[in-house]
Order: structure tokens, then C-alpha cells, then sequence
């Protein structure tokens, strides 16, 4: 459903993204591992459009990722995208984040938008705070509100960009426990984290890269308890193990 | 002392001629150069190159110009060029128009300061740039752009005395008719004063008011 091939992209100079091929199933849940500034996130914020790239070709059920194309609208309603730092819109209450795209973006009637809306904040535990503005939750009901502004574009797949990184350790929990029931549900993800038991877990897929390339991939359980190459050795002894 | 509110008295009624007279420039002013000035920082901000820099250097010209000779151009040049202005109209043209480049860098920081986190995520959910703009960035950068919109109307009340310059019978103007033909300098002067602290302490106020709310989140 997502395919990157040969995919380079460049930030002035550097060249963080050398030459990405990968693809993402159906129903798969695909974790991305590596060391900070390897080019993790960059992969996601192109998937979307966030970020243009250079050379090779992204597409999205078929249709190719152009941001300045007005097709890039469709793709981008399609695929969903939660933030590190949520991005929630701070001066609007959980509920109306969650209805934004539904009521602006694919103009659905308020009545509906605002059920499957709430239907959504109950799903992902936060019934109770629909009227509460975002600066009045913690960061785990935040990223978790976040996530049902994601569901409720009713996405074919969801980017996840260090969904827990920016929480306090215990919060983590929560929103990982969100995430696990999605993919239970059968969502397409594509996941950049730090979460290294979420990724034995939950995924059915794991990517390392390291340096703008894809060092090694594989089935989770197997590349995470026996990673092949040295780097992805070396890389999951330091996060496992830090002491 | 006395004398003085014998004066006050005599002259207040035709100096409240001029007031109203000022209230109009003003309001018209405001209104015209908050319209400018959000065009000019919307094509600021807009990333297509072209309008950008049309509006960079539109209000760098605005900028260069005093309003006193931007008014006059608009009153004594415009009619060379075959269009004839009524003083009010060149006064509040002019003044709306100095103003609107200070307005426009006003807009255009508060739109800046907005992190581009949230832009981010309105694009993620399939905003274009018009939807970002009006259900995104507008509505948080208000309250960024309220504290020093409230200090230009304060300065936009003073400076419509300007338009005396071009026959506008406001407040200044009005004043200044009175003191010539009774001498009663101290007395008419003191009075215009005390009535453009009058009409500027709501707007005090109103900027005090904004400045703790924005002050809040």
C-alpha cells in the first residue's frame, strides 16, 4: 500500500535519506529503529508530504507523492500523521481537534463528525475530556487525543513519528496501549520509535537504518533478538542495555 | 482657573464638532489599514515568491514616506492626475495606508510566532494553505497580534491631527480655528489636550485588558 523506491533527499549538503526502498502491506505494522539523525523521521514527514524529496519515487495506493500537487490533499487524508510533540491545536477544545478534519477538510455534517468524534475520544480512553483544551492534559492524553484526530480522517494508514518520546515514562503505557490496539484491529502503521519492546511486540515488521540507508530488516522477533549485522548489533546492545 | 471653564464651556460644543470629525478618521483609518496590512503580510507569508517580495517592498516604500507628505500627495497631487479626493476621503486614505505597513509587520510576526508544529498538523490532516490560515494560524496569532494593535490605535487617534494639515476640521484643527481668532491659547489648547486623554484611556484600558489575557495561556 506504501512504497518507497530508491528514495534520496538531501538538507542542503547532507544527504539523509540514500537511497530508500522498502514497502508497507495492508494490515502491517511496520516499526522504523535507529540513532537519532539517521533519517527515521525524514522517511515518515515524506510519506505524507510533509517533506519533499529528491530522486525516486513514493507512492500511496498507487498514487504518487507530489506535495506540491493537489493530489497530495488525497493522500494526505488517507494517510494520518501523529507527532512526536502531538501539535494539537491549543485553542480548541479534544473534541474539536478531533472533528477539524472531518468538518473542514471532507465536510462531513456536524452531527456525524461530532458522534464518531466522541466515539473516538472513548475509544482511546478520554471520553471525559472532550471539553478540555489541550494545555489542561497531560502529554499521554494529549498524544492519545492526537491519535483520535488521526482515526477520525478514517485513514487507510497511520505515520507515527516518536509517538512517545516527548512523554514522562510513566504516560508511556497509556498511549503504547492505544497504538496496540489499533494494530490488533488491524490498522496499517508505520511507527519510528524507541520503543523496543512495543516493536517485539506489536510489529510485524522492523527497519534499521543507520546513516540514510536500510541496514537490515526483518521479521521483529527475529531481528531484534538476532540481529544479522554488526551495526544493528551494536545499535540494539547500547539502547537495550545503556548501562 | 475661572476663566478656564468659561472657556471650556464657550468652546466645548465646537470643539466636539472636531472630536466627532476625529473619531471618523480614526475608525476609518483603523478599519482601511487593518485591511491593508493583512493583505500585505498574508502575500508576506504566502511562500509564493513574487507576492513576498511585492509586499516587502511595498512597506518598505509606506514605511519611507511621513504621512504628512503621503497626505498631501493624496490632497494637492492627486487631482493633477485627474482624481479629486474630499479631505476626509485623502486623510483617511492616507493615514490608512501609512498605518498599514505597521499592521502588516504586526500580522506578520504574530503569524511567525505560531510554531510550525501546527501547520504541520493541519497540512497532516489535508488543510491547504487558506484552511491552515483561517482555522489554524489566524485564530492563535489574534492574541499575539492584540497588545500592539490596541498601541496603534492609540497612536492612530493622536496622529489624525495630521489631517488638519489637509483642511480636515478635527479636533486639532478645530482648536487651532478657535485659538486664532480669540487668542485664547491656553485655555482652547489645554482643552484639545485634555479631550484626546479622554478618548485615548478607554483605549488604554483596552490594550491593558488584552495585553493580561494574552499574558494567561
Amino acid at each position: 500500500m506504501i512504497e518507497l523506491s530508491d528514495v534520496h533527499k538531501s538538507f542542503g549538503k547532507v544527504e539523509v535519506l540514500k537511497g530508500i526502498t522498502a514497502s508497507v502491506q495492508k494490515g502491517e505494522v511496520v516499526c522504523i529503529i535507529g540513532p537519532s539523525g539517521s533519517g527515521k523521521s525524514t522517511i515518515l514527514r515524506c510519506i505524507n508530504g510533509l517533506e519533499s524529496y529528491d530522486r525516486g519515487e513514493i507512492s500511496v495506493e498507487g498514487l504518487k507523492v507530489d506535495r506540491d500537487a493537489p493530489s497530495i490533499v488525497d493522500i494526505r487524508t488517507q494517510v494520518s500523521m501523529v507527532f512526536q510533540r502531538f501539535n494539537l491545536f491549543p485553542h480548541r477544545t479534544a473534541l474539536e481537534n478531533v472533528v477539524e478534519g472531518p468538518l473542514y477538510v471532507k465536510k462531513e455534517s456536524r452531527a456525524q463528525a461530532l458522534e464518531r468524534g466522541r466515539t473516538l475520544l472513548a475509544q482511546v480512553g478520554l471520553a471525559e475530556k472532550a471539553d478540555a483544551h489541550p494545555p489542561q492534559l497531560s502529554g499521554g492524553q494529549q498524544q492519545r487525543v492526537a491519535i483520535a484526530r488521526a482515526l477520525a480522517m478514517q485513514p487507510k494508514a497511520i505515520l507515527f513519528d516518536e509517538p512517545t518520546s516527548a512523554l514522562d515514562p510513566e504516560l508511556v503505557g497509556d498511549v503504547l496501549g492505544v497504538m496496540r490496539k489499533l494494530a490488533d484491529d488491524g490498522m496499517t502503521m508505520v511507527v519510528v520509535t524507541h520503543e523496543m519492546g512495543f516493536a517485539r511486540d506489536v510489529a510485524d515488521r522492523v527497519l534499521f537504518i543507520d546513516g540514510g540507508v536500510i541496514v537490515e530488516q526483518g521479521p521483529a522477533k527475529a531481528l531484534l533478538n538476532q540481529p544479522q549485522h554488526p551495526r544493528t548489533q551494536d545499535f540494539l546492545r547500547r539502547v537495550l542495555h545503556p548501562l | 482657573m475661572k476663566g478656564f471653564w468659561h472657556d471650556a464651556v464657550e468652546f466645548f460644543p465646537i470643539l466636539m464638532n472636531g472630536v466627532a470629525l476625529t473619531i471618523v478618521v480614526t475608525i476609518g483609518s483603523l478599519l482601511l489599514s487593518t485591511v491593508l496590512g493583512l493583505v500585505w503580510a498574508m502575500m508576506r507569508v504566502s511562500g509564493i515568491k513574487a507576492l513576498s517580495m511585492l509586499s516587502a517592498s511595498l512597506i518598505n516604500v509606506i514605511r519611507g514616506i511621513p504621512i504628512i507628505v503621503l497626505l498631501f500627495y493624496l490632497y494637492f497631487v492627486m487631482p493633477d492626475l485627474g482624481v479629486t479626493l474630499s479631505a476626509l476621503q485623502a486623510a483617511i486614505l492616507g493615514l490608512g495606508i501609512a498605518y498599514s505597513a505597521y499592521q502588516a509587520e504586526n500580522f506578520r510576526a504574530g503569524i511567525e510566532a505560531i510554531d510550525k508544529g501546527q501547520i504541520e498538523a493541519a497540512q497532516s490532516i489535508g488543510m491547504g494553505w487558506w484552511l491552515t490560515m483561517r482555522r489554524v494560524v489566524l485564530p492563535q496569532a489574534v492574541r499575539i497580534v492584540l497588545p500592539p494593535y490596541g498601541n496603534v490605535m492609540i497612536m492612530m487617534l493622536k496622529d489624525s491631527s495630521q489631517a488638519s494639515t489637509i483642511t480636515v476640521a478635527e479636533l486639532a484643527l478645530q482648536g487651532k480655528l478657535i485659538a486664532s481668532s480669540t487668542f485664547k491659547n491656553t485655555s482652547v489648547f489645554t482643552l484639545v489636550a485634555l479631550m484626546y486623554l479622554t478618548m485615548s484611556i478607554p483605549l488604554i484600558l483596552l490594550v491593558r485588558h488584552f495585553e493580561k489575557r494574552a499574558g494567561k495561556r
